[in-house]
């Protein structure tokens, strides 16, 4: 447990080890990249002010040699600066993904977050990126170029020195803070617009059968127009703060490059020393500019952050046992009593549910939604944790085990497979790294998943989110996985889920044979073949409301019979 | 919205413009030829840049919100008909409408923008370069056309060799994503900790592979970068040289040193901001895609597709399973034919050889159906999956049009009937009701102008009153989106609700009400939906024994194939 709680309570560092080196790295040759544009433009000046007053040659040439120099190497240091920055940010965004998916595996099934909603946690990790090429990096190196041009000057002048430094904090700190308070401020004003935009949207795409219907149409349709004015007016404010912070920098930077001037005048510089500082000041502000908008990025970059610190302090879904106990290692006999389960400060999902799975017992569970069965299945792989009541494995109390020692035997089909970016034979080997490929073909058969292995073959690269998968070929793909894993209690929820009722009714019926002996707990909708199994339990409110055999359970008024009517009732 | 564009073009050129002024003013006080009172129009022409990019920047974010704006507004408008085509792709479409227009923002305020003043500024600079400094003029002239020439050839050069990496690229950048989808996939079956290890691994090639794409990207800024600082040097040192002789003033030489830089400058911004505006573009096409309207309802099917030439409707509670053919007697209501506020009757309804079918689909939907409802009727419509019961409820609400066929109400074709007069008269519960993000009370009183206790009554009707009243704010309480705080059965009762709030509906059509509810929600239900058909004409999409005992009569659909089956 204490493992556990360190692993996942260490909030997501940024940076990992020998990371600050190469930082450190592309950071200088940006500044140097910097210098080299603010270097340039000095030695010009001074090369041509001075050939004004026609001294020798020799007095320009070293003048001449480093123009050339500078404009030589400006480019190649800038490309130096892209290259490490993008070589240093993709390596602590690596990082950062590795300690997120570290933080996520003790969670447990996370809730209500949506495919949505995770590929935004994934895209959250694009901000540590954006952090160091757009926010940090620029700004370390404006920062090093910045106070190289002041001390420049103030070899020169010290109080035109001062006068650059003042415009170059104002344009280089006083704005970009300006601007990540604005962005904070703003988006927290226009998110709730989007989101209401995105509802109101939702309701016209998923409803518009209600819509139509109801002749309700152009009252949503002006409900979503309206959600968009307003969305559109906001995003109007925040466009004139944006404008506001570009009008103030070129502002900031012409009147600096003119009090310059003054003071040198006021101070009866030379014309070759005016020209310098007049123009080093000019260019030196360009490094700096850009940090306006990388200042509303920030604030954006620190809402990702703090998102994904808050994941990486989620609390694991079970409390694992210090010193866990080693599980015995024949097949077990699993004890339910009295068990329940809680999602947060809901009613129970389940209320006292009791059962029995000796060794070889094979036990239906049925159900409307939302009665509880997906939850048992949850409690049984510890991936919930119960509130009362107790599971014992061979009479001892499931939680003096190690989850993951517990998924070693107890697990299976699980509620939305997921089928990954990989071939069709990686896809299943998942469940059997050491499986031959007797096996795999052997498990592929008894999911009935052979028709399609013959056909696409088994390197066929399977696609995004499954996309070239049916519904069906998803759930036996997931079938065989269980079967090929053959666990000592095997655990299936709704096996025939997405399949046709003509499969269905045909992959239970293999489904009942292949587990005849094998200890099982079954999920399902489809009742037909469940005369074979030892005994069926009906969840309702996440009580049990009937249990016993088919027989008896068709015999008897309730659910469990009006399903049995209505499913023969549709049967082809 | 092209005003606002416009403005904001003309800012964005004519602060480009005052560069060159502010260049004039600066030069002339550095080498002398201005006093230092000059010094004051400068401030001027500082201040007016920085007012002209202030609207270049307000009037860019007014064009992007405009734009966006007037594209959602005739996006919105394509999702009302229920479209399969739309519905398969709601989710993508969702995102297009908000998120995916946002994409256009760097394409109006960044890219077009830096177009306008590409087109202008350097040539004014060249202008002005030549009226000062023939040489230096000629310089600029030729090594300006170098940026966007070097530009494509090396973007052409690089593009095989980023074209060749980009499929392993999203890949390896996908792996992650598919990683944490899969997660409870891992942890099933102890591979959840071992894949850390994976992850790691295929970030690091992930990395290895897009630094080898960036260093031949790069090269292309690097390649600008060089040319727009060499050309700087290439015209400073000849400066510099020719002063040395005399054959050169001051003043000429400070103004080309501070104007030859921003002849390249438009056009490297231009360059930088190509990128994420050709993505904006990408959005804009598809958004423009959709905007462009596509055939909604099925195509006409020829006769000859088929050999399916009969109607697949029996009329038959004596081919019910034994359990159900017990309840199934035929119960016939006396219909109130008068109820308040009603100006038609409860029709009849009779499908003629009625067949649909969906664009793309090689079976038909419903297969030359033909059923005849008597005026309030209760009617059951039973049959395996698939087999077209939506469908029917679908035709009768005008969603899909008949490829062949015709449905005759009170004797008159459905499809000439006005069906904005026609709807009004049905009331529809879906197979999955969709709960909008507003109250209950709106929810229930949706497309009618009901009063609070109207509703309340509805509610009371459809057996939902009694949770009503425990949300925290009763009727007044927002629904999350898609009615995401209530259960599946109050969900159901809330769409019912709706139904009992059109009392002048004569016509009630209901989608498997009842399925995967439990015992208690569905025998609310199953009152409910009694008393509402009273008096009208319903037709019940049934699976459940409770629901099927309602009507009058059972019709079974059958699969052709496998008629004698069941």
């Amino acid at each position: 447990m204490t493992g556990m709680a360190t692993e996942s309570g260490t909030p997501l560092r940024l940076l990992a080890p020998g990371m600050p080196k190469r930082l450190v790295l592309a950071t200088l040759a940006g500044a140097a990249a910097d210098l080299a544009g603010i270097a340039l433009i000095a030695a010009a000046a001074w090369m041509i002010t001075r050939a004004a007053e026609q001294p020798p040659l020799a007095a320009l040439s070293v003048a001449i040699v480093a123009v050339r120099a500078f404009a030589t190497t400006r480019g190649i240091f800038r490309y130096g600066e892209r290259l490490s920055g993008h070589d240093v940010a993709l390596r602590a965004q690596a990082g950062t993904r590795e300690r997120l998916y570290q933080a996520l595996v003790p969670t447990g099934p996370l809730p209500r977050r949506g495919a949505d909603l995770l590929s935004r946690m994934v895209d959250d990790t694009d901000a540590v990126q954006d952090l160091l090429v757009r926010c940090l990096l620029p700004a370390l190196a404006a920062l090093l170029a910045g106070t190289a041009a002041v001390v420049l000057t103030a070899f020169i002048l010290p109080f035109a020195a001062l006068l650059l430094a003042l415009g170059l904090l104002v344009a280089g700190v006083a704005l970009p803070a300006g601007t990540a308070a604005a962005a904070r401020r703003w988006s927290a004003r226009i998110a709730p617009a989007r989101a209401e935009l995105a509802a109101r949207v939702a309701d016209l795409v998923h409803g518009a059968a209600d819509l139509a219907a109801y002749g309700a149409r152009d009252q949503a349709l002006s409900a979503g127009m309206d959600a968009d004015a307003r969305l559109a007016k906001l995003e109007r404010g925040q466009s004139r703060v944006n404008a506001a912070a570009l009008g103030l920098g070129v502002l900031v930077q012409g009147l600096t490059v003119v009090a310059v001037v003054l003071a040198a005048r006021s101070a009866d510089l030379d014309g070759v020393a005016t020209a310098v500082l007049a123009l080093t000041s000019l260019v030196s502000f360009e490094p700096v500019l850009p940090l306006g908008a990388a200042g509303e990025r920030f604030a954006g970059v620190l809402a990702a952050l703090r998102r994904l610190r808050e994941i990486g302090a989620t609390p694991p879904a079970v409390a694992e046992p210090g010193d866990p106990l080693t599980l015995p290692e024949a097949p077990p006999t699993v004890e339910i009593e009295d068990l329940v389960v809680r999602h947060g400060d809901r009613e129970p999902a389940l209320n006292g549910v009791s059962l029995r799975l000796a060794p070889g017992d094979r036990v239906a569970i049925v159900g409307p939604s939302g009665a509880g069965k997906s939850t048992l299945l949850a409690a049984l792989m510890r991936t919930v944790d119960f509130e009362s009541g107790n599971i014992r494995i061979d009479g001892v109390d499931i939680r003096r085990y190690a989850s993951d020692d517990v998924r070693a035997r107890i697990t299976g089909l699980t509620q939305d497979p997921y089928v990954f970016q990989a071939t069709l034979r990686d896809n299943l080997r998942l469940a059997g790294p050491e499986a031959s490929d007797e096996d795999l073909a052997h498990a592929v058969r008894q999911a009935r998943l052979d028709g399609w292995t013959d056909r696409t073959g088994w390197d066929t690269t399977l696609g995004e989110d499954g996309r070239t998968v049916s519904g069906g070929q998803l759930q036996r793909l997931a079938l065989a996985r269980a079967l090929l894993f053959d666990p000592q209690v095997l655990l299936l929820d709704e096996p025939a889920e997405a399949v046709d009722e003509e499969t269905a009714d045909a992959l239970l019926a293999d489904l009942l044979d292949a587990t005849r002996g094998r200890t099982t707990l079954l999920v399902t909708h489809r009742l037909r073949g469940l005369e074979q199994v030892d005994e069926i339990i009906v969840l309702e409110g996440g009580r049990v409301v009937q249990r016993g055999p088919h027989d008896a359970l068709v015999a008897a008024p309730g659910y469990y019979r009006d399903l049995w009517e209505s499913e023969v009732l549709t049967r082809r | 919205m092209r005003p606002h564009l416009a403005a904001c073009l003309a800012a964005a050129v004519a602060a480009g413009l005052l560069v060159l002024v502010q260049a004039e003013l600066l030069a002339g006080v550095l080498s002398g030829r201005f006093t230092v009172a000059v010094l004051l129009p400068l401030a001027l022409v500082v201040a007016a840049r920085g007012l002209l990019g202030w609207g270049r920047g307000v009037f860019a974010g007014r064009t992007a919100t405009a734009l966006k704006s007037a594209l959602r507004r005739r996006l919105l408008p394509r999702f009302q008909e229920p479209d399969a085509a739309v519905s398969r792709r709601s989710g993508e479409l969702v995102t297009l409408a908000g998120r995916g227009l946002d994409a256009l923002d760097a394409y109006l305020t960044g890219y077009l923008p830096a177009v306008a003043v590409a087109g202008v500024i350097p040539i004014a600079v060249v202008v002005r370069l030549f009226v000062a400094d023939l040489e230096t003029a000629v310089i600029v002239l030729l090594t300006l056309p170098l940026i966007p020439i070097f530009g494509a050839l090396v973007g052409w050069t690089t593009r095989a060799v980023t074209q060749q990496q980009w499929e392993a690229l999203t890949r390896l950048g996908g792996h992650f994503l598919d990683v944490v989808r899969g997660l409870p996939t891992l942890r099933a079956f102890g591979r959840a900790r071992h894949q850390a290890s994976v992850i790691q691994q295929v970030a690091a090639a992930h990395r290895t592979a897009t630094m080898r794409t960036l260093r031949v990207a790069f090269l292309s800024s690097l390649v600008l970068e060089l040319v727009a600082s060499l050309s700087l040097a290439l015209v400073a040192v000849p400066v510099g040289l020719r002063l040395l002789s005399g054959s050169l003033d001051l003043h000429t030489a400070l103004l080309v040193l501070l104007l030859a830089p921003e002849a390249y400058i438009p056009l490297r911004a231009m360059g930088t901001t190509f990128h994420a505006a050709m993505e904006g573009v990408a959005a804009a096409d598809q958004a423009f895609s959709l905007i462009t309207p596509t055939p909604a309802t099925p195509t006409t099917t020829p006769a000859t597709t088929t050999a399916r030439d009969h109607a697949q409707v029996r009329e038959q509670p004596a081919d019910l399973p034994k359990p159900v053919r017990d309840h199934a007697q035929i119960r016939i209501h006396a219909p109130d034919l008068r109820i308040s506020g009603r100006d038609h009757a409860p029709p009849g309804i009779r499908f003629e050889g009625v067949t649909v079918r969906y664009p793309g689909r090689e079976e038909n939907a419903l297969d030359a159906v033909t059923l005849r409802i008597s005026p309030g009727e209760r009617v059951a419509i039973v049959g395996p999956s698939g087999v077209g019961k939506s469908t029917l409820l679908h035709v009768l609400l005008g969603f899909v049009t008949p490829s062949e066929g015709r449905v005759l109400i009170d004797g008159a074709d459905l499809a000439g009937l006005d069906l904005d007069e026609w709807r009004p008269r049905l009331a529809f519960v879906p197979q999955r009701p969709h709960l909008f993000a507003a109250t209950v009370s709106a929810n229930i009183s949706l497309g009618s102008d009901a009063s609070p206790d109207e509703v309340r009554t509805a509610a009371a009707a459809a057996q939902a009153a009694e949770f009503v009243a425990a949300l925290p704010y009763g009727y007044e309480t927002e629904l999350g989106e898609r009615g995401a705080n209530l259960s599946a059965g109050q969900r159901q009762r809330v769409a019912l609700a709706r139904a009992f709030c059109r009392p002048s509906a004569e016509v009630l059509l209901l989608d498997e009400p009842t399925a995967r509810l439990d015992g208690r929600s569905e025998a609310a239900v199953v009152e409910a939906t009694r008393r509402l058909s009273e008096g009208r004409t319903s037709i019940i999409v049934a699976h459940r024994p409770a629901m099927i005992e309602l009507a009058d009569r059972v019709v079974r659909l059958h699969d052709h194939a496998q008629t004698g089956a069941a």
